[in-house]
């Protein structure tokens, strides 16, 4: 443990070096994920349409601004990539070389994947200046308390992304290809998650049901805390929630990796 | 066959490595028909295998594809269980792959890189000395080392995806070398590159041996690699050792004949040559003659005496040809043992 601390500046620092190196791709990558964007164009034109009922609020165009905004900004930072990464490797047999290093192959991916975060944090900046600047801003928290919250919340749901990947990327130890297991995942992540539509716009029995997937707490919940939908004791609650699927999705990975390594080296790779 | 004294750094009892494989003929019925009953094999990749391994040996480990090599020092280097049998290196069951076994060994295959794409190889290497916890003086000093051999230093700051093969393979067996391992399996290193490259590796492979007594497995189909670096080999063939011992022996072994190329100061008739022995290269000016050992003398003096020769060369038949006339040999037996 000690020894992987202590290696992991260096391997953070490569790690944001290859990312830069990569800014081109990231840059397509976030044209990816300019989703919001699109929802919050169509949500604004149907609120100013017809008054939007949200879990009994009426929102307007520009709570919805706020909600997308936001909603992009998560984006950028619970974001992770290690189950395409992972069934590359296995496919081309690259993972070997990863398994022949003295570090947990795990931890080179978390890191990799945590490494590119200050560039995407940068991303982020010119949303965050257009959040101040607008009335946006209105329907923003205004408890210190909850901002204290909200990094927390952003590395919660990165956890659950970060090690759902790891599962799905597990997985192509045993198949010939997980991204398709990936594909189903982010489908229903669109859909239950917050990103296309606040969840409280669900059915109330079909919100529910989101209270017990992982998909909110990816990232609608930093969302909500963002735009003030709790106060910081029910954000607390809700966090302790997120970290509980977090460490699930952990020990699930943990087990998942150990039990498709050793059908990896009983199979060869 | 190492020596009775010396350090055994690799030991392999009984070695087996099998896989399940589906197979399927090829088609659209057979394609519906495996998705309801699916046929599998078992390939024996390796079948029984024994070796023994002294510190600082280095030991060519040869075989037609397929043979079972690569699977081999995957299981030596702890990437594959092996199905049955034991192999210790240093002490460690590789598959355990424990932190102090990581260390002392690394695997490089020719094939599959370590080194990051997009960035120089300066900083693989530095990521190698923080995973691989290599003091900084020390790092420093081997890097410089390493430059130095290898002659890496207007390579090592330049983007990988922009060296050619040669030089990446230059700066990947550097990377593998950073945290200076005492057992090294390398897996085709020299393919796909030119002949001065070839020459560059091999001397380099040759002095890392020498100088930090690394123990040395190395698989090639390029002969001269085996020929230069390895004076012990170890032939595999279809997953098991078909020969272990000195480079000459195996030669003498299969081919025991010597080559005697004559080059001659005028045209010379075909039945001429053919008068002295069997003729495996004939052209007016140049034929080569393959004659048994204790007929050299006599052969290069019959020669001399009754053909127009300027010059002559006496010298082991390829090893290329002792390699296929060994792999053709024991397929023969196989077969002849499976008819039985």
């Amino acid at each position: 443990m000690l020894r992987t601390l202590r290696a992991l500046p260096t391997v953070m620092r490569i790690g944001f070096v290859e990312a830069i190196a990569y800014r081109a791709e990231m840059f397509v990558w976030v044209l990816a994920t300019t989703m919001p964007f699109v929802m919050l164009v169509m949500w604004s034109a149907v609120a100013e349409a017809a008054p939007v009922l949200v879990k009994g609020q009426t929102w307007g165009s520009t709570q919805f601004v706020a909600y997308f905004l936001s909603m992009f900004i998560a984006r950028q930072l619970i974001s992770a990539w290690a189950a395409w990464e992972i069934n590359w490797e296995v496919r081309q047999g690259l993972l070997a070389m990863r398994l022949l290093r003295p570090m947990h192959p795990i931890v080179s991916y978390a890191a990799q994947n945590l490494a590119a975060m200050p560039l995407r944090f940068f991303v982020t900046l010119p949303i965050v200046v257009v959040i101040a600047v607008s009335p946006a801003r209105g329907y923003m928290n205004h408890d210190w308390r909850v901002w204290c919250l909200v990094p927390f919340s952003f590395f919660g749901g990165w956890l659950i992304t970060f090690f759902a990947n790891i599962c799905v990327g597990a997985l192509s130890f045993f198949m010939q290809s997980s991204t398709r297991v990936m594909d189903v995942w982010l489908t229903a992540f669109f859909v239950f998650s917050g990103y296309l539509f606040p969840t409280d716009m669900f059915p109330e029995w079909m919100r529910r049901i989101t209270d017990w997937l992982p998909f909110r707490y990816q990232i609608g919940l930093p969302v909500e805390l963002m735009i003030g939908r709790h106060g910081f004791q029910e954000g607390l609650e809700l966090m302790a929630r997120q970290y509980c699927f977090g460490l699930a999705f952990m020990a699930f990975a943990v087990v998942l990796w150990r039990r498709g390594i050793t059908h990896f080296q009983a199979f060869g790779g | 066959m190492q020596s009775r004294y010396a350090v055994v750094m690799i030991s392999v009892r009984g070695l087996k490595k099998h896989y399940r494989v589906s197979k399927r003929p090829p088609g659209m019925r057979a394609a519906m028909k495996a998705l309801f009953n699916r046929q599998y094999e078992t390939v024996k990749a390796v079948d029984g295998i024994d070796l023994s391994i002294a510190e600082g040996e280095r030991v060519g480990f040869l075989g037609p594809n397929g043979a079972g090599k690569t699977t081999s020092l995957k299981v030596m280097s702890g990437l594959l269980y092996p199905t049955a049998g034991e192999v210790l290196v240093d002490n460690h069951v590789p598959q355990k792959r424990e932190v102090a076994f990581l260390k002392k060994v690394m695997l490089v295959m020719g094939q599959k890189q370590q080194l990051m794409w997009d960035l120089p190889p300066s900083e693989t290497f530095d990521l190698n000395r923080a995973i691989y916890e290599v003091p900084r003086d020390v790092f420093k000093k081997r890097i410089d080392e390493l430059t130095e051999l290898l002659e890496l230093q207007d390579l090592v700051n330049k983007p990988t995806r922009q060296l050619s093969l040669g030089e990446r393979m230059k700066c990947e067996l550097a990377a593998a070398l950073v945290h200076g391992p005492r057992v090294l399996f390398l897996d085709e290193p020299t393919i796909g590159l030119d002949v001065s490259m070839q020459v560059a590796m091999r001397d380099f492979i040759r002095k890392y041996n020498e100088e930090h007594k690394a123990t040395l497995i190395l698989t090639s189909h390029y002969m001269d690699d085996v020929a230069a670096l390895c004076p012990r080999v170890i032939v595999i063939d279809k997953g098991l050792v078909s020969f272990d011992g000195k480079l000459a022996d195996l030669v003498q072994q299969i081919r025991p004949e010597k080559r005697i190329t004559l080059r001659f100061s005028k045209p010379v008739d075909r039945k001429d040559v053919e008068a002295l022995g069997l003729v495996v290269n004939w052209q007016s000016a140049e034929s080569q003659l393959q004659v048994a050992q204790d007929k050299v003398n006599e052969t290069v003096a019959r020669a001399l005496a009754t053909l127009p020769v300027k010059d002559l060369n006496v010298e082991n038949p390829p090893l290329e040809e002792v390699m296929s006339e060994l792999f053709a040999r024991s397929r023969t037996a196989r077969e002849a043992q499976g008819a039985k």
